[in-house]
Protein backbone atom coordinates (compact mmCIF):
# COMPACT_ATOMS: atom_id res chain seq x y z
CA UNK A 1 0.00 0.00 0.00
CA UNK A 2 1.37 3.54 -1.11
CA UNK A 3 0.31 6.72 0.80
CA UNK A 4 0.89 10.23 0.24
CA UNK A 5 0.43 12.89 2.80
CA UNK A 6 0.56 16.59 1.99
CA UNK A 7 1.94 18.55 4.99
CA UNK A 8 2.28 22.44 5.23
CA UNK A 9 4.80 24.26 7.10
CA UNK A 10 2.98 26.79 9.27
CA UNK A 11 3.92 29.43 11.58
CA UNK A 12 2.35 28.45 15.43
CA UNK A 13 -0.32 30.79 15.18
CA UNK A 14 -0.97 30.83 18.91
CA UNK A 15 2.65 32.25 19.07
CA UNK A 16 1.71 35.25 16.80
CA UNK A 17 1.24 38.25 18.97
CA UNK A 18 0.28 41.85 17.73
CA UNK A 19 2.00 44.69 17.92
CA UNK A 20 -0.10 46.68 20.55
CA UNK A 21 0.83 49.58 18.90
CA UNK A 22 1.09 49.21 15.15
CA UNK A 23 -1.88 46.64 15.12
CA UNK A 24 0.28 44.23 12.38
CA UNK A 25 1.78 40.82 13.07
CA UNK A 26 4.45 39.93 15.02
CA UNK A 27 6.44 37.04 12.97
CA UNK A 28 9.71 37.38 13.55
CA UNK A 29 10.55 34.12 15.99
CA UNK A 30 7.44 32.67 15.97
CA UNK A 31 8.35 28.97 15.59
CA UNK A 32 7.54 26.77 12.56
CA UNK A 33 5.28 23.93 13.31
CA UNK A 34 3.40 20.80 10.97
CA UNK A 35 -0.06 22.32 10.55
CA UNK A 36 -1.67 20.02 13.10
CA UNK A 37 -4.50 18.80 11.09
CA UNK A 38 -1.61 17.57 8.34
CA UNK A 39 -0.28 15.84 11.21
CA UNK A 40 -3.02 13.75 12.57
CA UNK A 41 -3.15 12.79 9.02
CA UNK A 42 0.39 11.86 8.94
CA UNK A 43 -0.32 9.53 11.84
CA UNK A 44 -2.90 8.03 10.45
CA UNK A 45 -0.62 7.16 7.24
CA UNK A 46 2.08 5.75 9.77
CA UNK A 47 -0.60 3.84 11.72
CA UNK A 48 -1.21 2.21 8.33
CA UNK A 49 2.30 1.77 8.28
CA UNK A 50 2.79 -0.44 11.10
CA UNK A 51 0.05 -2.63 10.89
CA UNK A 52 0.40 -3.15 6.78
CA UNK A 53 3.52 -2.18 6.23
CA UNK A 54 2.29 1.04 3.93
CA UNK A 55 5.32 2.87 2.05
CA UNK A 56 4.48 6.34 3.61
CA UNK A 57 5.66 9.68 1.54
CA UNK A 58 5.22 12.78 3.02
CA UNK A 59 4.99 15.77 0.18
CA UNK A 60 5.16 19.86 0.69
CA UNK A 61 5.74 23.03 -1.17
CA UNK A 62 7.34 25.53 0.05
CA UNK A 63 10.34 27.31 0.52
CA UNK A 64 13.57 25.61 1.27
CA UNK A 65 13.04 25.92 5.12
CA UNK A 66 9.97 23.72 4.96
CA UNK A 67 12.64 20.65 4.80
CA UNK A 68 12.37 21.10 8.53
CA UNK A 69 8.49 20.45 8.32
CA UNK A 70 9.86 17.21 6.23
CA UNK A 71 12.70 16.44 8.20
CA UNK A 72 10.19 16.13 11.69
CA UNK A 73 8.08 13.66 9.13
CA UNK A 74 10.84 11.19 8.15
CA UNK A 75 12.08 10.98 12.15
CA UNK A 76 8.11 10.24 12.66
CA UNK A 77 8.60 7.62 10.55
CA UNK A 78 7.93 8.61 7.32
CA UNK A 79 9.59 6.89 4.21
CA UNK A 80 10.21 9.65 1.94
CA UNK A 81 9.67 13.14 1.90
CA UNK A 82 9.53 15.40 -1.26
CA UNK A 83 10.00 19.14 -1.72
CA UNK A 84 7.81 20.90 -4.13
CA UNK A 85 10.15 24.15 -4.30
CA UNK A 86 10.69 26.87 -7.16
CA UNK A 87 9.84 30.62 -7.56
CA UNK A 88 7.00 29.37 -10.14
CA UNK A 89 4.99 28.24 -7.40
CA UNK A 90 4.74 31.76 -5.38
CA UNK A 91 1.76 33.50 -4.55
CA UNK A 92 -0.32 30.65 -5.91
CA UNK A 93 -4.05 30.59 -4.26
CA UNK A 94 -5.63 27.28 -3.42
CA UNK A 95 -6.47 26.12 -6.73
CA UNK A 96 -2.88 26.68 -7.90
CA UNK A 97 -1.40 25.00 -5.15
CA UNK A 98 -3.68 22.11 -5.10
CA UNK A 99 -2.72 22.44 -9.23
CA UNK A 100 0.85 21.43 -7.90
CA UNK A 101 0.64 19.35 -5.77
CA UNK A 102 -1.35 17.13 -7.75
CA UNK A 103 1.24 16.92 -10.95
CA UNK A 104 3.57 16.05 -8.30
CA UNK A 105 1.79 12.71 -6.62
CA UNK A 106 0.57 12.26 -10.02
CA UNK A 107 4.50 11.07 -10.26
CA UNK A 108 4.31 8.94 -7.40
CA UNK A 109 2.33 5.53 -6.86
CA UNK A 110 -0.67 6.03 -4.36
CA UNK A 111 -3.32 4.16 -3.18
CA UNK A 112 -4.40 6.80 -0.77
CA UNK A 113 -3.73 10.47 -0.12
CA UNK A 114 -3.82 12.39 3.06
CA UNK A 115 -4.15 15.64 3.32
CA UNK A 116 -5.01 17.55 6.42
CA UNK A 117 -8.04 19.07 6.70
CA UNK A 118 -7.29 23.12 7.21
CA UNK A 119 -4.48 24.63 7.64
CA UNK A 120 -3.91 26.98 10.73
CA UNK A 121 -2.42 30.26 9.21
CA UNK A 122 -5.41 30.24 6.38
CA UNK A 123 -8.12 27.99 7.50
CA UNK A 124 -9.25 27.52 3.88
CA UNK A 125 -9.91 23.33 3.84
CA UNK A 126 -9.92 23.56 -0.16
CA UNK A 127 -6.25 22.38 -1.01
CA UNK A 128 -6.88 18.54 -0.58
CA UNK A 129 -11.00 18.52 -2.23
CA UNK A 130 -9.28 20.26 -5.30
CA UNK A 131 -6.14 17.96 -4.97
CA UNK A 132 -8.74 15.34 -5.19
CA UNK A 133 -10.61 16.63 -8.39
CA UNK A 134 -7.11 17.40 -9.89
CA UNK A 135 -6.50 13.32 -9.65
CA UNK A 136 -10.25 12.27 -10.38
CA UNK A 137 -10.16 10.83 -6.94
CA UNK A 138 -13.21 10.22 -4.49
CA UNK A 139 -13.04 12.73 -1.42
CA UNK A 140 -13.95 12.35 2.10
CA UNK A 141 -13.44 15.58 4.53
CA UNK A 142 -13.54 15.83 8.23
CA UNK A 143 -12.26 12.36 8.79
CA UNK A 144 -12.10 11.47 12.78
CA UNK A 145 -11.14 7.58 11.97
CA UNK A 146 -10.21 5.06 9.08
CA UNK A 147 -10.01 1.66 8.84
CA UNK A 148 -8.75 -0.32 6.22
CA UNK A 149 -10.48 -3.75 4.47
CA UNK A 150 -9.37 -4.75 2.00
CA UNK A 151 -9.06 -2.52 -1.19
CA UNK A 152 -11.53 -0.84 1.03
CA UNK A 153 -11.11 2.57 3.48
CA UNK A 154 -14.10 2.57 6.34
CA UNK A 155 -14.43 6.49 7.27
CA UNK A 156 -15.78 8.41 9.85
CA UNK A 157 -16.34 11.80 8.36
CA UNK A 158 -17.37 14.37 10.87
CA UNK A 159 -20.35 17.00 10.52
CA UNK A 160 -21.92 19.29 12.90
CA UNK A 161 -24.74 17.25 13.80
CA UNK A 162 -23.49 13.96 13.82
CA UNK A 163 -21.09 11.50 11.55
CA UNK A 164 -21.96 9.28 8.64
CA UNK A 165 -19.85 6.32 8.38
CA UNK A 166 -19.04 5.67 4.50
CA UNK A 167 -17.29 3.21 2.51
CA UNK A 168 -15.08 3.87 -0.03
CA UNK A 169 -12.96 1.80 -2.67
CA UNK A 170 -8.92 2.73 -3.21
CA UNK A 171 -7.73 5.26 -4.33
CA UNK A 172 -9.17 7.74 -2.65
CA UNK A 173 -8.18 10.95 -1.23
CA UNK A 174 -9.19 11.67 3.04
CA UNK A 175 -8.44 15.13 4.37
CA UNK A 176 -7.96 14.67 8.59
CA UNK A 177 -8.76 16.31 11.69
CA UNK A 178 -6.64 16.79 14.28
CA UNK A 179 -8.88 15.09 16.98
CA UNK A 180 -8.49 11.94 14.78
CA UNK A 181 -5.58 10.80 16.68
CA UNK A 182 -2.93 11.70 19.19
CA UNK A 183 0.84 12.34 16.71
CA UNK A 184 3.48 10.52 17.80
CA UNK A 185 7.05 11.92 18.68
CA UNK A 186 9.85 11.92 16.86
CA UNK A 187 12.45 8.79 17.94
CA UNK A 188 15.77 9.02 18.74
CA UNK A 189 16.36 6.77 15.83
CA UNK A 190 14.04 8.35 13.70
CA UNK A 191 16.09 11.31 13.87
CA UNK A 192 19.62 10.04 13.41
CA UNK A 193 17.79 8.39 10.07
CA UNK A 194 15.66 11.33 9.30
CA UNK A 195 19.30 13.11 8.72
CA UNK A 196 20.82 10.32 6.57
CA UNK A 197 17.65 10.19 4.29
CA UNK A 198 17.85 12.75 1.86
CA UNK A 199 14.93 14.96 1.39
CA UNK A 200 14.05 14.96 -2.61
CA UNK A 201 13.54 18.09 -4.16
CA UNK A 202 11.41 18.68 -7.41
CA UNK A 203 11.10 22.38 -8.97
CA UNK A 204 9.07 22.98 -11.77
CA UNK A 205 10.96 21.16 -14.81
CA UNK A 206 10.28 18.01 -12.31
CA UNK A 207 6.12 18.06 -12.39
CA UNK A 208 4.24 18.13 -15.69
CA UNK A 209 2.25 20.84 -15.47
CA UNK A 210 1.00 23.71 -17.37
CA UNK A 211 3.38 26.93 -16.24
CA UNK A 212 0.42 29.03 -16.63
CA UNK A 213 -1.86 27.51 -13.69
CA UNK A 214 1.07 28.04 -11.01
CA UNK A 215 2.05 30.24 -8.91
CA UNK A 216 0.56 34.21 -8.64
CA UNK A 217 -0.13 33.86 -12.51
CA UNK A 218 -1.99 30.95 -12.24
CA UNK A 219 -4.36 31.48 -9.69
CA UNK A 220 -7.94 32.67 -10.24
CA UNK A 221 -8.41 34.77 -6.51
CA UNK A 222 -6.13 37.61 -5.79
CA UNK A 223 -5.52 39.70 -2.76
CA UNK A 224 -7.30 43.17 -3.16
CA UNK A 225 -5.70 44.14 -0.10
CA UNK A 226 -5.09 42.81 3.42
CA UNK A 227 -5.19 44.16 7.10
CA UNK A 228 -5.26 43.88 10.56
CA UNK A 229 -8.19 44.92 12.42
CA UNK A 230 -6.44 47.06 14.46
CA UNK A 231 -6.65 48.79 17.61
CA UNK A 232 -10.10 48.56 18.94
CA UNK A 233 -12.32 51.80 19.08
CA UNK A 234 -12.56 53.06 23.16
CA UNK A 235 -16.39 51.38 23.98
CA UNK A 236 -19.14 53.20 25.41
CA UNK A 237 -20.01 52.92 29.25
CA UNK A 238 -23.43 53.95 30.49
CA UNK A 239 -24.55 53.80 34.04
CA UNK A 240 -28.41 52.75 33.51
CA UNK A 241 -31.60 51.34 35.28
CA UNK A 242 -31.86 47.59 35.03
CA UNK A 243 -34.92 48.12 32.23
CA UNK A 244 -33.06 50.67 30.27
CA UNK A 245 -29.96 48.75 30.48
CA UNK A 246 -31.48 45.42 29.36
CA UNK A 247 -33.20 47.41 26.16
CA UNK A 248 -29.37 48.61 25.20
CA UNK A 249 -27.97 45.49 25.38
CA UNK A 250 -30.78 43.81 23.19
CA UNK A 251 -30.65 46.98 20.62
CA UNK A 252 -26.84 46.22 20.30
CA UNK A 253 -27.50 42.15 20.15
CA UNK A 254 -29.96 43.16 17.24
CA UNK A 255 -27.38 45.12 15.73
CA UNK A 256 -24.83 42.53 15.72
CA UNK A 257 -27.16 40.33 13.94
CA UNK A 258 -27.42 37.79 17.08
CA UNK A 259 -30.71 38.47 18.07
CA UNK B 1 -14.03 31.91 -20.95
CA UNK B 2 -15.80 35.23 -21.36
CA UNK B 3 -16.81 37.10 -18.22
CA UNK B 4 -19.51 38.92 -19.90
CA UNK B 5 -21.65 35.92 -20.31
CA UNK B 6 -21.87 35.43 -17.28
CA UNK B 7 -24.78 36.56 -14.69
CA UNK B 8 -26.97 36.44 -11.87
CA UNK B 9 -26.48 35.78 -8.40
CA UNK B 10 -26.85 32.05 -7.18
CA UNK B 11 -26.99 30.65 -3.32
CA UNK B 12 -26.73 27.06 -2.02
CA UNK B 13 -29.67 26.37 0.39
CA UNK B 14 -28.27 23.14 2.11
CA UNK B 15 -30.59 21.15 3.43
CA UNK B 16 -30.23 18.20 5.61
CA UNK B 17 -33.03 15.72 7.19
CA UNK B 18 -35.63 17.92 4.79
CA UNK B 19 -34.65 20.95 6.59
CA UNK B 20 -33.34 23.93 4.93
CA UNK B 21 -30.24 25.56 7.14
CA UNK B 22 -30.27 28.37 8.67
CA UNK B 23 -26.81 30.06 6.40
CA UNK B 24 -28.93 29.39 3.58
CA UNK B 25 -31.72 32.17 4.34
CA UNK B 26 -28.98 34.26 5.35
CA UNK B 27 -27.29 34.13 2.08
CA UNK B 28 -30.63 34.63 0.54
CA UNK B 29 -30.62 37.89 2.51
CA UNK B 30 -27.24 39.11 1.45
CA UNK B 31 -27.50 37.48 -1.68
CA UNK B 32 -30.89 39.93 -2.39
CA UNK B 33 -28.92 42.96 -2.01
CA UNK B 34 -26.00 41.81 -3.61
CA UNK B 35 -28.44 41.24 -6.69
CA UNK B 36 -30.05 44.41 -6.32
CA UNK B 37 -27.11 46.12 -6.56
CA UNK B 38 -26.15 44.21 -9.62
CA UNK B 39 -30.15 45.15 -11.18
CA UNK B 40 -29.89 40.99 -11.52
CA UNK B 41 -31.79 38.78 -10.56
CA UNK B 42 -30.91 35.71 -7.37
CA UNK B 43 -31.54 32.15 -7.74
CA UNK B 44 -31.56 29.90 -5.14
CA UNK B 45 -30.09 26.49 -5.84
CA UNK B 46 -31.81 23.61 -3.79
CA UNK B 47 -30.75 19.74 -3.64
CA UNK B 48 -31.95 16.58 -2.26
CA UNK B 49 -34.70 14.20 -2.70
CA UNK B 50 -38.32 15.16 -2.29
CA UNK B 51 -37.58 18.49 -1.48
CA UNK B 52 -39.65 20.47 -4.07
CA UNK B 53 -42.03 21.76 -1.75
CA UNK B 54 -39.45 23.51 0.23
CA UNK B 55 -39.01 25.69 -2.91
CA UNK B 56 -41.44 28.33 -2.50
CA UNK B 57 -40.34 29.46 1.28
CA UNK B 58 -36.80 30.29 -0.10
CA UNK B 59 -38.77 32.56 -2.64
CA UNK B 60 -40.69 34.36 0.70
CA UNK B 61 -37.11 34.57 1.77
CA UNK B 62 -35.73 36.91 -1.06
CA UNK B 63 -35.46 34.39 -3.99
CA UNK B 64 -36.58 35.53 -7.45
CA UNK B 65 -35.76 31.67 -8.81
CA UNK B 66 -35.37 28.51 -7.10
CA UNK B 67 -33.46 25.45 -9.42
CA UNK B 68 -34.40 22.21 -8.01
CA UNK B 69 -32.61 19.04 -8.50
CA UNK B 70 -34.86 16.30 -6.76
CA UNK B 71 -33.06 13.10 -6.97
CA UNK B 72 -32.50 10.04 -4.89
CA UNK B 73 -29.26 10.10 -4.85
CA UNK B 74 -29.22 13.89 -3.52
CA UNK B 75 -30.89 12.00 -0.28
CA UNK B 76 -28.02 12.27 1.78
CA UNK B 77 -24.96 14.56 1.15
CA UNK B 78 -22.22 12.87 -0.66
CA UNK B 79 -19.30 15.34 -2.26
CA UNK B 80 -19.88 13.92 -6.09
CA UNK B 81 -23.69 13.83 -7.10
CA UNK B 82 -23.65 17.31 -4.60
CA UNK B 83 -21.00 18.38 -7.43
CA UNK B 84 -22.39 16.71 -10.50
CA UNK B 85 -25.65 18.42 -9.68
CA UNK B 86 -24.26 21.89 -8.94
CA UNK B 87 -21.77 22.01 -12.11
CA UNK B 88 -24.75 20.97 -14.28
CA UNK B 89 -26.44 24.36 -13.17
CA UNK B 90 -23.40 26.46 -13.26
CA UNK B 91 -23.16 25.02 -16.61
CA UNK B 92 -26.23 25.60 -17.82
CA UNK B 93 -26.94 28.84 -16.25
CA UNK B 94 -23.68 30.40 -16.50
CA UNK B 95 -24.14 32.39 -12.87
CA UNK B 96 -21.69 35.59 -12.21
CA UNK B 97 -21.93 34.85 -8.06
CA UNK B 98 -22.20 31.35 -6.64
CA UNK B 99 -22.15 31.98 -2.42
CA UNK B 100 -21.88 28.57 -0.47
CA UNK B 101 -22.50 28.42 3.22
CA UNK B 102 -19.09 27.72 4.93
CA UNK B 103 -20.32 24.09 6.96
CA UNK B 104 -18.64 21.16 7.08
CA UNK B 105 -21.34 19.97 3.65
CA UNK B 106 -19.70 23.56 1.54
CA UNK B 107 -16.29 23.35 2.80
CA UNK B 108 -16.46 20.19 1.34
CA UNK B 109 -18.77 20.90 -1.84
CA UNK B 110 -17.29 24.39 -2.52
CA UNK B 111 -13.59 23.57 -3.23
CA UNK B 112 -14.52 20.08 -5.26
CA UNK B 113 -16.93 22.38 -7.83
CA UNK B 114 -14.17 25.06 -8.28
CA UNK B 115 -11.63 22.75 -8.94
CA UNK B 116 -14.08 21.28 -11.72
CA UNK B 117 -14.95 24.40 -13.42
CA UNK B 118 -11.52 25.86 -12.73
CA UNK B 119 -12.54 28.87 -11.18
CA UNK B 120 -11.91 31.23 -7.61
CA UNK B 121 -13.13 30.14 -4.94
CA UNK B 122 -12.46 32.24 -1.52
CA UNK B 123 -13.37 30.49 2.53
CA UNK B 124 -15.33 31.64 5.12
CA UNK B 125 -16.14 35.14 4.01
CA UNK B 126 -17.18 37.36 6.88
CA UNK B 127 -18.11 40.56 4.33
CA UNK B 128 -19.33 40.19 0.86
CA UNK B 129 -19.38 43.66 -1.07
CA UNK B 130 -19.70 44.91 -4.65
CA UNK B 131 -16.78 46.96 -5.55
CA UNK B 132 -16.77 50.11 -7.96
CA UNK B 133 -16.14 48.16 -11.30
CA UNK B 134 -19.23 45.72 -10.32
CA UNK B 135 -16.63 43.02 -8.59
CA UNK B 136 -17.33 40.88 -5.84
CA UNK B 137 -15.27 41.71 -2.81
CA UNK B 138 -14.58 38.82 -0.44
CA UNK B 139 -13.20 39.68 3.04
CA UNK B 140 -12.15 36.88 5.41
CA UNK B 141 -10.21 36.50 8.78
CA UNK B 142 -6.72 34.43 8.62
CA UNK B 143 -4.31 34.20 10.88
CA UNK B 144 -6.88 33.15 13.76
CA UNK B 145 -8.55 36.23 12.80
CA UNK B 146 -5.60 38.45 13.43
CA UNK B 147 -5.35 39.54 9.76
CA UNK B 148 -8.47 40.02 7.20
CA UNK B 149 -7.96 39.83 3.55
CA UNK B 150 -10.02 41.14 0.99
CA UNK B 151 -9.98 38.80 -2.59
CA UNK B 152 -11.08 39.02 -6.19
CA UNK B 153 -11.46 37.23 -8.61
CA UNK B 154 -11.28 38.82 -11.84
CA UNK B 155 -10.54 36.92 -14.57
CA UNK B 156 -12.69 33.77 -14.51
CA UNK B 157 -16.34 33.15 -13.50
CA UNK B 158 -18.14 32.80 -11.24
CA UNK B 159 -16.92 34.54 -8.69
CA UNK B 160 -17.37 31.61 -5.87
CA UNK B 161 -17.11 31.93 -1.93
CA UNK B 162 -18.19 30.34 0.97
CA UNK B 163 -19.68 32.79 3.51
CA UNK B 164 -19.71 31.83 8.30
CA UNK B 165 -22.62 30.80 9.12
CA UNK B 166 -24.28 33.37 11.12
CA UNK B 167 -22.62 36.47 9.42
CA UNK B 168 -25.54 37.69 7.08
CA UNK B 169 -28.86 38.73 8.03
CA UNK B 170 -31.44 36.94 6.83
CA UNK B 171 -34.72 39.05 5.49
CA UNK B 172 -38.29 39.02 6.93
CA UNK B 173 -40.18 36.27 5.77
CA UNK B 174 -43.28 37.81 2.89
CA UNK B 175 -45.30 35.40 1.71
CA UNK B 176 -46.52 37.69 -1.02
CA UNK B 177 -43.16 37.12 -3.12
CA UNK B 178 -43.86 34.77 -6.13
CA UNK B 179 -41.09 33.84 -8.34
CA UNK B 180 -39.99 31.21 -10.88
CA UNK B 181 -39.55 27.56 -9.93
CA UNK B 182 -37.23 25.30 -12.04
CA UNK B 183 -37.37 21.65 -11.77
CA UNK B 184 -34.19 20.23 -13.16
CA UNK B 185 -33.12 16.60 -13.72
CA UNK B 186 -29.05 15.53 -13.55
CA UNK B 187 -27.85 12.64 -15.40
CA UNK B 188 -25.47 11.48 -12.62
CA UNK B 189 -22.30 8.92 -13.81
CA UNK B 190 -20.91 6.30 -11.94
CA UNK B 191 -18.81 7.94 -10.41
CA UNK B 192 -21.75 8.94 -7.48
CA UNK B 193 -21.08 5.58 -6.02
CA UNK B 194 -17.23 5.66 -5.52
CA UNK B 195 -18.16 6.83 -1.90
CA UNK B 196 -20.90 4.21 -0.01
CA UNK B 197 -22.61 5.98 3.08
CA UNK B 198 -23.33 2.86 5.26
CA UNK B 199 -24.58 4.63 8.49
CA UNK B 200 -25.76 8.05 9.23
CA UNK B 201 -25.85 8.64 12.99
CA UNK B 202 -27.05 12.30 14.59
CA UNK B 203 -25.52 13.53 17.73
CA UNK B 204 -27.14 14.37 20.69
CA UNK B 205 -26.62 17.96 21.35
CA UNK B 206 -24.16 18.19 23.81
CA UNK B 207 -22.68 20.92 25.62
CA UNK B 208 -20.02 23.14 23.58
CA UNK B 209 -16.96 23.76 25.21
CA UNK B 210 -16.19 27.25 25.79
CA UNK B 211 -13.74 27.62 23.26
CA UNK B 212 -16.31 26.50 20.29
CA UNK B 213 -19.05 28.96 21.84
CA UNK B 214 -20.16 31.66 19.72
CA UNK B 215 -22.08 33.44 22.65
CA UNK B 216 -20.57 33.15 26.28
CA UNK B 217 -21.77 34.68 29.37
CA UNK B 218 -19.04 34.79 31.78
CA UNK B 219 -19.48 35.18 35.29
CA UNK B 220 -16.77 36.72 38.04
CA UNK B 221 -16.51 37.78 41.93
CA UNK B 222 -19.51 39.47 41.65
CA UNK B 223 -21.67 36.90 40.96
CA UNK B 224 -21.42 36.16 44.57
CA UNK B 225 -23.06 32.49 44.86
CA UNK B 226 -23.13 28.99 43.16
CA UNK B 227 -27.32 29.45 43.20
CA UNK B 228 -26.73 32.67 41.61
CA UNK B 229 -24.85 31.35 38.54
CA UNK B 230 -28.15 29.51 37.44
CA UNK B 231 -29.07 33.14 36.36
CA UNK B 232 -26.31 33.18 34.08
CA UNK B 233 -27.28 29.67 32.20
CA UNK B 234 -30.79 30.98 31.82
CA UNK B 235 -28.78 34.27 30.12
CA UNK B 236 -27.06 32.04 28.20
CA UNK B 237 -29.89 29.37 27.35
CA UNK B 238 -32.11 32.59 26.01
CA UNK B 239 -29.32 33.32 23.69
CA UNK B 240 -28.17 29.70 22.76
CA UNK B 241 -25.39 30.60 24.04
CA UNK B 242 -22.82 28.80 27.19
CA UNK B 243 -21.64 29.92 30.24
CA UNK B 244 -17.80 30.75 31.34
CA UNK B 245 -16.33 32.24 34.03
CA UNK B 246 -13.28 33.80 35.75
CA UNK B 247 -10.94 32.32 37.95
CA UNK B 248 -12.17 33.85 40.79
CA UNK B 249 -15.70 32.82 40.43
CA UNK B 250 -13.93 28.67 39.43
CA UNK B 251 -11.69 29.32 42.37
CA UNK B 252 -14.87 30.00 44.86
CA UNK B 253 -15.82 26.70 43.51
CA UNK B 254 -18.81 28.34 41.71
CA UNK B 255 -18.33 26.88 38.36
CA UNK B 256 -16.03 23.86 37.15
CA UNK B 257 -12.54 24.50 36.26
CA UNK B 258 -13.13 23.66 32.58
CA UNK B 259 -15.11 26.75 31.67
CA UNK B 260 -12.49 29.17 33.32
CA UNK B 261 -11.46 31.72 30.77
CA UNK B 262 -7.68 33.40 31.22
CA UNK B 263 -4.24 32.83 30.84
CA UNK B 264 -4.56 30.36 32.91
CA UNK B 265 -7.85 28.76 31.54
CA UNK B 266 -8.91 28.77 28.07
CA UNK B 267 -8.74 31.65 25.31
CA UNK B 268 -11.86 32.22 23.76
CA UNK B 269 -13.00 34.47 20.81
CA UNK B 270 -17.49 34.41 20.72
CA UNK B 271 -18.81 36.25 18.27
CA UNK B 272 -20.56 38.15 21.89
CA UNK B 273 -18.49 37.82 25.46
CA UNK B 274 -21.44 39.11 28.29
CA UNK B 275 -19.17 39.76 31.42
CA UNK B 276 -21.07 39.59 34.45
CA UNK B 277 -19.32 41.00 37.53
CA UNK B 278 -15.64 40.77 36.29
CA UNK B 279 -13.28 42.95 37.23
CA UNK B 280 -11.15 42.38 34.73
CA UNK B 281 -7.78 41.20 35.77
CA UNK B 282 -4.99 41.32 33.43
CA UNK B 283 -4.86 37.33 33.43
CA UNK B 284 -8.37 37.04 32.37
CA UNK B 285 -8.61 39.77 29.51
CA UNK B 286 -5.49 38.55 27.78
CA UNK B 287 -7.93 35.07 27.48
CA UNK B 288 -11.02 37.16 26.08
CA UNK B 289 -9.97 40.32 24.47
CA UNK B 290 -10.10 39.21 21.33
CA UNK B 291 -13.80 38.50 21.56
CA UNK B 292 -15.94 40.12 18.24
CA UNK B 293 -18.13 42.02 20.68
CA UNK B 294 -17.91 42.64 24.52
CA UNK B 295 -20.50 43.97 27.16
CA UNK B 296 -19.56 44.36 30.71
CA UNK B 297 -21.72 44.73 33.43
CA UNK B 298 -20.16 45.93 36.70
CA UNK B 299 -21.16 47.83 39.97
CA UNK B 300 -17.97 49.22 39.95
CA UNK B 301 -17.53 52.06 37.51
CA UNK B 302 -13.67 51.86 37.55
CA UNK B 303 -13.39 48.03 37.05
CA UNK B 304 -10.50 47.48 34.27
CA UNK B 305 -13.10 45.16 32.30
CA UNK B 306 -14.79 48.71 31.02
CA UNK B 307 -11.16 49.30 29.09
CA UNK B 308 -11.97 46.33 26.98
CA UNK B 309 -15.94 46.63 26.47
CA UNK B 310 -17.52 47.56 23.76
CA UNK B 311 -20.57 48.40 25.62
CA UNK B 312 -19.99 48.92 29.33
CA UNK B 313 -23.10 49.01 31.96
CA UNK B 314 -22.12 50.48 35.36
CA UNK B 315 -24.95 48.44 37.52
CA UNK B 316 -25.83 45.89 39.40
CA UNK B 317 -25.97 42.37 37.74
CA UNK B 318 -28.48 40.90 40.13
CA UNK B 319 -31.11 43.51 38.70
CA UNK B 320 -29.52 43.77 35.38
CA UNK B 321 -29.49 40.10 34.12
CA UNK B 322 -33.18 38.92 34.88
CA UNK B 323 -34.50 42.73 33.02
CA UNK B 324 -32.25 41.27 30.56
CA UNK B 325 -33.74 38.13 29.92
CA UNK B 326 -37.12 39.06 29.95
CA UNK B 327 -35.81 41.46 27.12
CA UNK B 328 -34.76 38.29 25.36
CA UNK B 329 -37.63 36.59 25.42
CA UNK B 330 -40.02 39.63 23.79
CA UNK B 331 -38.12 39.48 20.99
Amino acid sequence: MNIVVCIKQVPDTTEVKLDPIKGTLIRDGVPSIINPDDKSGLEAALNLKDEYDAHVTVLTMGPPQAKNALREALAMGADEAILLTDRKFAGADTLATSTTLAAAIKNLKYDLVIAGRQAIDGDTAQVGPQIAEHLDLPQVSYVSDLLKKDDFVIIRREFEDGYHMLEVKLPCLITTLSEMNKPRYMSVGGVVEAYEKEIITWTCDDITVDIEKLGLNGSPTKVKKSFTKGIKDPGEIHELAPTEASKLIVQRLKEKHII
Amino acid sequence: MNINDYSGVFVFCEERNGIVSKVSYELIGRGRDIADTLNEKLTAILLGNNILNKANELIHYGADRVIVVDDENLEIYTTEAYTQAFVKIINDEKPEIVLIGATSIGRDLGPRISARIKTGLTADCTSLEIGEENELLMTRPAFGGNIMATIICPNTRPQMSTVRPGVMQMKKKDESRTGEIKDVKVNFTDNVNRVKVIEVVKKEKEEKGIDEATILVSGGRGVGSKDNFEILQKLADSLEGTVSASRAAVDAGWADRSKQVGQTGTTVRPDVYIACGISGAIQHVAGMESSEYIIAINKDSEAPIFEVADLGIVGDIHKIVPELIKEIKTV
